[in-house]
């Protein structure tokens, strides 16, 4: 039932024998795949994986001690993650990580930061909110009303996040990532802990950002109907290696992936 | 039965009672100015910033350094005193490097570190700062005048000090200035991006360190403007820098991370331990001033731990 099979040429991200541990725990072992520009592209697999460890690698949280990242067809420093998200990298969290604090609107406008001019928003004039700040603000207030409106958010602009139940606080952290107009979004279990109507409105959302944006998107899932619906390639880590790679019906036919998730003596 | 006579007093001549009040304000105003700069580092890093009263002392003891023309540390007269519009700025600038060196050399390598370690740090720094500022510009008392006027005025039968009208308007005028920069601005936002969720704001692209840098700085802006008020007002010494536990009552009022809870803090204790001062005082031959705040404090501690306008203290069991 999967979707014809779209074609990508163009390689956004390569990740070339990544290994990373944490003193004797190895939680990734040379592990190797790539993100077409434009794709879907999920990576699965069992708990402690090392998904998320990926994930950090890939934006800066975590530092591979081998291997390299290929990204833009340059390989790239070692950098910290305010630096991959000034390199178009965007990313959610698997337990929401929003400003509670704030409301959904200033939620969306901070992950707006990067896009917002610094000269025009400096402390001093900023400070006294002179004529280019608040011009400057209005751009990218107008921006970030523009996603509240695609996520269907509008109802709850002014509310702060913590107050929101646990599928909006997911749509709204989306949207924080979305402000900054990544190139590569992270998706870090975007559906986990939601109903069947919020993840089909998070799925919708998911393929329209991917297909009005055409941003390239990595995620993380563990509901499997969603994993081989939306997305057009599947990487399977199991105990931090690669076990499968491919389009959802290859791996899903795969031995190793169905013994992971099965379980079989070792 | 007694202790109820001075609220006839207060009812009898309301003309002296509204000046006792009024006083009081402006007295809390100046206590304010301190407790907005505690509460900004306070928002921004769970920091509780010891320093802040000693970064107001120096920044007055530059202002008046920069303004008499004296070359630090030799303490000669260079001949070129600055006017006070420039001697602002210059020690604006100054604020801004010192709060470059506090992040580089006090928080950076004490970053990830437990609250209670980094407040220790500011205890650190406080004294350095004092010393510091003795070395660089001497330990006598000086006089402060940017040019604020003075005098006074009668409204009806009240009369009023031009200066507690200027203090209270420039305070007025910072919290404005303060709110806007934290609701409505990038940098404000960043800010509170920051105190919320350290990973977040790292992942929409928000460098903690240039934030930290950003905050001191701030609160810097905010010691200068206190130590203008203070200096201006009863000369540049020492004691302009044991204000800062004056602030420590309005802190625990208002709520450390309010900026409204600081100024209407500062407002109730000072108007507070005026009334208490001029009604009680004879009754106990005076020197309520002095300890009426932190009572109040402590009544607050025991009943509304979180203050006025802090947020609610959770904690999981």
């Amino acid at each position: 039932m999967s979707a014809q099979e779209r074609v990508f040429n163009e390689t956004l991200l390569s990740v070339e024998n990544i290994s990373l541990s944490f003193g004797a725990v190895k939680a990734i072992s040379d592990v190797s795949f790539d993100i077409k520009k434009g794709e879907i592209r999920a990576i699965i697999g069992p708990n402690g994986a090392g998904k998320t460890s990926m994930l950090n690698c890939i934006n800066g949280f975590y530092h591979p001690q081998l291997g390299q990242m290929v990204y833009k067809g340059a390989v790239r420093k070692q950098m910290k993650p305010h630096e991959t998200a000034a390199n178009g990298v965007a990313r959610t969290f698997q337990n929401v990580a929003l400003f509670r604090g704030m409301t959904t609107l200033d939620n969306i406008m901070t992950g707006r930061n990067l896009k917002i001019n610094k000269w025009k928003t400096w402390l001093l004039a900023a400070a006294i909110f002179v004529g280019p700040t608040r011009d400057e603000e209005r751009v990218h207030r107008a921006f970030v009303e523009e996603i509240i409106k695609f996520l269907e958010i509008e109802a709850i602009r002014k509310t702060p996040v913590g107050r929101l139940p646990y599928g909006l606080q997911k749509r709204v952290e989306l949207g924080r990532a979305l402000a900054a107009e990544p190139e590569l979004l992270l998706l870090d279990e975007p559906m986990a802990g939601m109903n069947l109507e919020e993840k089909q409105d998070m799925c919708r959302f998911i393929l329209d950002v991917n297909d009005e944006f055409g941003t390239t998107i990595a995620l993380i899932e563990h509901d499997m109907g969603v994993v081989m619906d939306i997305s057009d390639r599947v990487v399977v880590l199991d105990h931090g290696s690669k076990i499968a790679d491919g389009t959802p019906d290859e791996v899903k036919k795969n031995q190793d992936v169905i013994d992971a998730y099965l379980g079989v003596p070792h | 039965m007694v202790l109820f006579a001075p609220i006839l007093d207060m009812v009898d001549s309301p003309e002296f009672f509204i000046e006792v009040i009024i006083g009081g304000l402006v007295a809390g105003v100046m206590y304010s100015l301190v407790a907005l700069g505690f509460v900004l580092i306070f928002k921004a890093s769970s920091v509780f910033n010891f320093s802040q009263g000693v970064l107001a002392l120096f920044a007055a003891l530059t202002l008046v350094g920069l303004m008499d023309g004296t070359v630090p540390i030799l303490l000669i007269d260079s001949g070129f005193p600055l006017p006070a519009w420039a001697a602002i700025i210059v020690t604006g600038l100054v604020m801004v490097g010192l709060a470059f060196l506090i992040e580089r050399i006090v928080l950076r390598p004490l970053v990830n570190q437990d609250p209670i370690i980094l407040f220790m740090s500011t205890i650190g720094l406080a004294f350095v700062l004092e010393g510091f500022g003795d070395i660089l510009w001497g330990s006598e008392v000086k006089a402060l005048d940017v040019g604020i006027p003075t005098g006074n005025f009668l409204i009806g039968e009240i009369q009023l000090q031009v200066f507690d009208m200027w203090a209270a308007g420039i305070a007025a005028f910072m919290v404005l200035v303060l709110a806007v920069f934290f609701q409505k601005t990038r940098l404000g936002r960043a800010l509170r991006a920051v105190a919320d969720d350290h990973q977040a704001a790292l992942s929409v692209g928000i460098p903690l360190r240039n934030i930290w840098i950003v905050v001191w700085a701030v609160a810097g802006f905010v010691a200068l403007v206190a130590g203008i008020m203070w200096g201006s007002s009863s000369g540049v010494q020492f004691s302009l820098s044991l204000i800062a536990l004056k602030a420590l009552p309005v802190l625990i009022l208002g709520g450390f991370t309010s900026v409204p809870g600081a100024i209407v803090g500062g407002l109730i204790i000072g108007v507070g331990e005026k009334v208490a001062e001029v009604y009680w005082g004879p009754m106990v031959n005076g020197a309520i001033e002095n300890w009426f705040a932190y009572v109040l404090a402590l009544v607050f501690l025991l009943f509304r731990p979180q203050g006025l306008f802090g947020d609610k203290i959770i904690e999981r069991v």
